[in-house]
């Protein structure tokens, strides 16, 4: 790609101390990215060995490479099935899972234009977690078999979401119509799900507990593969508009007037990132803290360039529910607490000292 | 005669009110034009038609003899540029990074050397480099303009319309932006439309200013022929004097009048009854064709 390249810009020829404190800047954003993926490889070698078979942080790495080149890393049969099929896809889910959540919020907050938006707040999980209740108490599910609850899930996560999107096609409807109608919904949706619980006999309750609280034990490679294949087309389609993002959090009519159908950009994103949050959802049940708060320690750290905030957005949400799921199984095992109540407990803390310590004193205004 | 921008015949309302009623005019390269008016006159929002930001019911914009409503939007924003009255962002982003964004209609997924050595000239030409740093969010008033005028100045268009860009500034800060403004119609040639309160302002630093009430131009021409007591009482409902400053007509207010012909003064212990006031003087009657070149 060759293009002009004009670095040095004053009339003495050097560069100018703002300019080399933003080209620092830049290079700090890349830096930080680079470091929150080894960040991730390192956490998932350490998450690896914590279970009741005792395995070292090496032989976990051994473990994971000995299938890509099985004549340079050789590990016993029994550590290779275990960290292949038990510890490992569960964290690649809870990376997958993390990822998604994460990329979400951010988009989602920065078309609607509000710090509290977030698959939790648009209502999406209730409907979800409403999906669940259906199919757990009626038994009525558009699929059946493994598929029965998730099924449900995903299609009334879907739901809720094209009201929303529906609402947003409409001429006039504001971002912060969309936030109270996504509040609405949530309302809306926890009361029809009390009303099933109501009704549940013992196992229909636990069941619906249980998905409520949010959990990665339910990933299998089957699993991963559905998630992946999602997240391989939709991600780039909403890093595609990562300018239109930036732009569109100055206003719709700013974002106009520089080029933007903010509108259209609005639907776009909302219907792409839905479907990733349905999708997530429906595998891991109600993981409301993800999709909230890893847009904003992004922000904090990184600036508002949704180029570099998206994907890290992603990998900050990734990384916090899989330290917490880490968390969540070790802490008083063997018993394993629910990854979803987990995540808030060790996120809500370190959100809580990136906001008092934060560099900048206002991130959202 | 070359025109820069054409309006004709813009018609715009939201439901069934109408807010513009048959707006035309002509301005023609580098010239500094206001729109001035009361408030709720349509200066505003004849701006945001013609960035289309709004969509007007009737009528055609050119710039260039080209049709805007024709355009997609990347097509207006190479074309047009706009400064809002101020932004309210619910997201800080730092000023180089808020100017870069006006580089959008340009540029790809990747902003290339040239497009942010583009920002860092503009940032220099408007003596903000020093705040290429800041949080847009932390900057005062004044400063919070200049970085929006500096996004518009980096989308690189012939044309600039600005949504009343002194109303939170002190004196200082006003005559700064309003220098800048006029340097850019001198320097870079660019013909500029704006909405402004301040008639002194207009006064001062336009080469044409349009008068609107209620929707529709009233009085439009050079700044003396413009802001005339006459003019200025039938609009404003205000009585003024008018004296002549360097030979730009500089307006002082004396006091209200009543829209039912009885006028008042400031505290208003004291009430004299004025000239009834309901129908306009025929020298402003609704003037359509306005030419501003």
């Amino acid at each position: 790609m060759a293009k002009t390249v004009r670095r040095s810009s004053n009339r003495s020829g050097k560069r100018s101390k703002m300019q080399e404190a933003h080209d620092s800047f830049v290079f700090a954003r890349y830096f930080f990215m680079v470091a929150i993926v080894a960040f991730i490889v390192l956490l998932t070698g350490f998450i690896i060995t914590l279970g009741p078979l005792d395995i070292s942080v090496a032989e976990a790495y051994r473990a994971l490479l000995s299938r890509a080149y099985p004549s340079s890393f050789q590990v016993d049969p029994l550590t290779e099935r275990v960290v292949w099929n038990i510890r490992f896809p569960r964290i690649v889910g809870g990376i997958l899972a993390g990822f998604g959540l994460g990329v979400c919020g951010c988009v989602m907050q920065a078309v609607l234009k509000n710090p509290l938006a977030s698959p939790f707040t648009l209502g999406i999980s209730s409907g979800a977690q409403f999906g669940i209740a259906v199919a757990a108490v009626l038994g009525v599910s558009v699929f059946g078999g493994p598929y029965l609850l998730i099924g449900n899930a995903f299609l009334f996560a879907l739901l809720c979401s094209a009201f929303i999107i529906g609402l947003a096609s409409v001429k006039g409807a504001t971002s912060e119509t969309l936030i109270l109608a996504g509040i609405a919904i949530n309302y809306f949706f926890s009361a029809m799900s009390q009303l099933f619980r109501y009704f549940a006999d013992d196992e229909q309750l636990r069941l619906m507990v249980s998905w409520g609280m949010g959990d990665l034990a339910a990933f299998s490679w089957s699993k991963i593969t559905i998630l992946f294949g999602v997240f391989a087309v939709c991600i780039p389609l909403l890093m595609l508009k990562a300018w239109d993002l930036n732009i569109m959090t100055s206003g719709d009519e700013t974002a106009k007037s520089i080029g933007v159908n903010a509108e259209r950009v609005r639907v776009y994103v909302l219907l792409i990132s839905s479907l990733v949050v349905a999708t997530v959802v429906c595998f891991t049940g109600t993981i409301a803290f993800i999709g909230l708060v890893a847009p904003h320690m992004a922000r904090m750290i990184l600036g508002g360039d949704h180029r570099f905030l998206i994907p890290a957005s992603g990998i900050l949400g990734a990384s916090v529910l899989v330290a917490a799921d880490g968390v969540a199984m070790n802490l008083i095992a063997p018993t394993v607490i629910p990854t979803g109540i987990m995540t808030s407990v060790v996120g809500v803390p370190f959100f809580m000292y990136l906001m008092l310590k934060g560099r900048r004193k206002e991130f959202w205004t | 005669m070359m025109i820069q921008l054409q309006a004709k015949g813009i018609v715009f309302g939201y439901n069934s009110s109408p807010i513009l009623k048959d707006v035309s005019f002509e301005i023609g390269p580098s010239r500094l034009v206001t729109i001035v008016g009361p408030n709720g006159s349509g200066k505003s929002t004849l701006i945001k038609c013609i960035d289309r930001i709004l969509a007007p019911e009737r009528g055609s914009i050119l710039i260039d003899r080209k049709e805007v409503t024709k355009m997609d939007r990347l097509e207006i924003a190479k074309n047009l540029s706009y400064v809002p009255q101020s932004s309210a962002r619910t997201f800080s982003s730092n000023v180089f990074d808020t100017v870069l964004m006006g580089r959008r209609p340009h540029i790809g997924w990747l902003s290339s050397s040239d497009d942010e050595e583009r920002v860092w000239e503009v940032l220099r030409l408007l003596g903000i480099e020093e705040l290429a740093m800041s949080g847009f969010a932390e900057l005062s008033g004044g400063q919070q303009q200049k970085v929006l005028i500096a996004r518009a100045l980096v989308q690189e268009t012939k044309v600039m319309l600005l949504d009343e860009p002194t109303s939170n500034l002190d004196i200082w800060h006003q005559l700064d932006v309003m220098n800048i403004v006029s340097d850019l119609v001198k320097k870079r040639r660019m013909t500029v439309l704006m909405a402004l309160h301040d008639l002194n302002l207009a006064s001062k630093y336009s080469h044409g200013i349009i008068m609107m009430k209620r929707g529709r131009i009233m009085a439009a021409g050079d700044p003396a022929s413009v802001l005339t007591p006459e003019n200025i009482e039938a609009i404003y409902n205000v009585e003024v004097a008018v004296r002549s400053q360097s030979e730009e007509p500089f307006i002082v207010p004396i006091r209200q009048i009543k829209p039912n012909g009885s006028g008042s003064k400031p505290g208003g212990r004291f009430f004299t009854s004025g000239k009834r006031r309901s129908r306009l003087p025929r020298s402003i009657a609704e003037i359509k064709e306005i030419r501003l070149s």
